[in-house]
């Protein structure tokens, strides 16, 4: 059962990292490779690390993620109020 | 060709890790020094959680590292993004209800949650890593929301120095007390209860300060955009 349960997270963190890099939409790249330490934080969990699994969360899926989204929107690529599309755009041009 | 190479590489490491996690039963590292440690930690350090007690009791100086090395980050980040910037007070920007709301009832749960995990460091999982990242979290939301606000360098700069020259001034004390430099000294009480483990907790404070301090002024830099800054990039 617990093998079944970390090849489902294996196959989530591989999804997740694919998506981050083939996603033209950089903020939802930066989501993507929040999910993949969210699966990476179940898989300690399961391998009886809670504590590792604490800092990959607060870290990992928390804070790498802001890091990045702030990155992104002071480069110019991501304001509050802009919609999809021409972020799109703007991370095409960039 | 440089690509060609790139996959050879990328093959190569594959194959090497599928020879090194094929060996090994999942979830039961070949433990060599974990044996001993288990057997004798909460005797030694008086802490529950045996993590806390390698953190700071055996590889305390490495905790020491650790904190040095994420000052260096800090101040490298700090060097490149905060060169004198000037917050934009006029620039209020609206987030929306939900963003506000949901903040004002984050803040005091992140809060607490962060002060927990820091003072339960030497019990429960969790300590003064995991514990100033959440607290470093909780003081930045408010200026995620309200772009006009700015954070208190001056303040955090304090709180920051303040954190990690009493984790060496610990340290220092072990040494006066005639032990080594961070050896773990005070009364190690009764295991699992809050005032217990002797030094740890304070240590495991002085990190969860240290680390939120720095964090949040990263944090703090590199949300405060710059004049004119956007239209030259994008």
């Amino acid at each position: 059962m617990e093998q079944f349960f970390v090849f489902l997270l294996v196959i989530m963190m591989l999804l997740g990292g694919l998506a981050a890099m083939l996603l033209k939409d950089l903020l939802a790249a930066t989501a993507a490779t929040s999910v993949v330490s969210l699966s990476l934080t179940a898989i300690f969990v399961l391998m009886r690390a809670p504590d590792v699994a604490m800092t990959e969360a607060v870290v990992g899926a928390g804070l790498s993620a802001l890091i990045l989204a702030l990155g992104l929107r002071r480069l110019g690529i991501w304001q509050l109020d802009m919609p999809v599309k021409s972020r799109q755009k703007k991370a095409g041009d960039q | 060709m440089q690509q060609f190479f790139s996959m050879l590489f990328l093959i190569g490491l594959l194959f090497l890790l599928s020879i090194l996690t094929g060996l090994l039963p999942f979830a039961t590292p070949p433990m060599l020094i974990g044996q001993a440690i288990q057997q004798q930690a909460v005797d030694a350090t008086g802490a529950a959680n045996l993590v806390t007690s390698v953190v700071l009791g055996y590889r305390g100086i490495d905790t020491l590292g650790e904190l040095s090395i994420l000052f260096a980050a800090s101040a490298a980040g700090g060097l490149v993004l905060g060169k004198t910037v000037r917050a934009k007070k006029a620039a209020s920007e609206n987030t929306g209800f939900i963003l506000q709301a949901g903040t004002d009832l984050l803040f005091p749960l992140l809060l607490v949650a962060g002060l927990y995990i820091v003072l339960h460091g030497h019990l429960t999982p969790g300590g003064g890593f995991q514990g100033g990242v959440l607290l470093a979290t909780a003081f930045f939301l408010p200026v995620l929301v309200r772009p006009g606000t700015s954070v208190s360098h001056k303040l955090l700069i304090v709180i920051e120095g303040l954190a990690g020259a009493s984790f060496i001034a610990i340290g220092l004390l072990a040494l006066y007390q005639g032990g080594e430099f961070l050896q773990p000294f005070l009364d190690k009480g009764l295991t699992g209860q809050l005032l217990s483990a002797g030094t740890l907790p304070l240590l495991y404070l002085a990190v969860g300060l240290k680390v939120g301090a720095e964090l949040a002024g990263l944090l703090a830099n590199l949300s405060t955009e710059q004049d004119g800054e956007n239209d030259h990039v994008a």
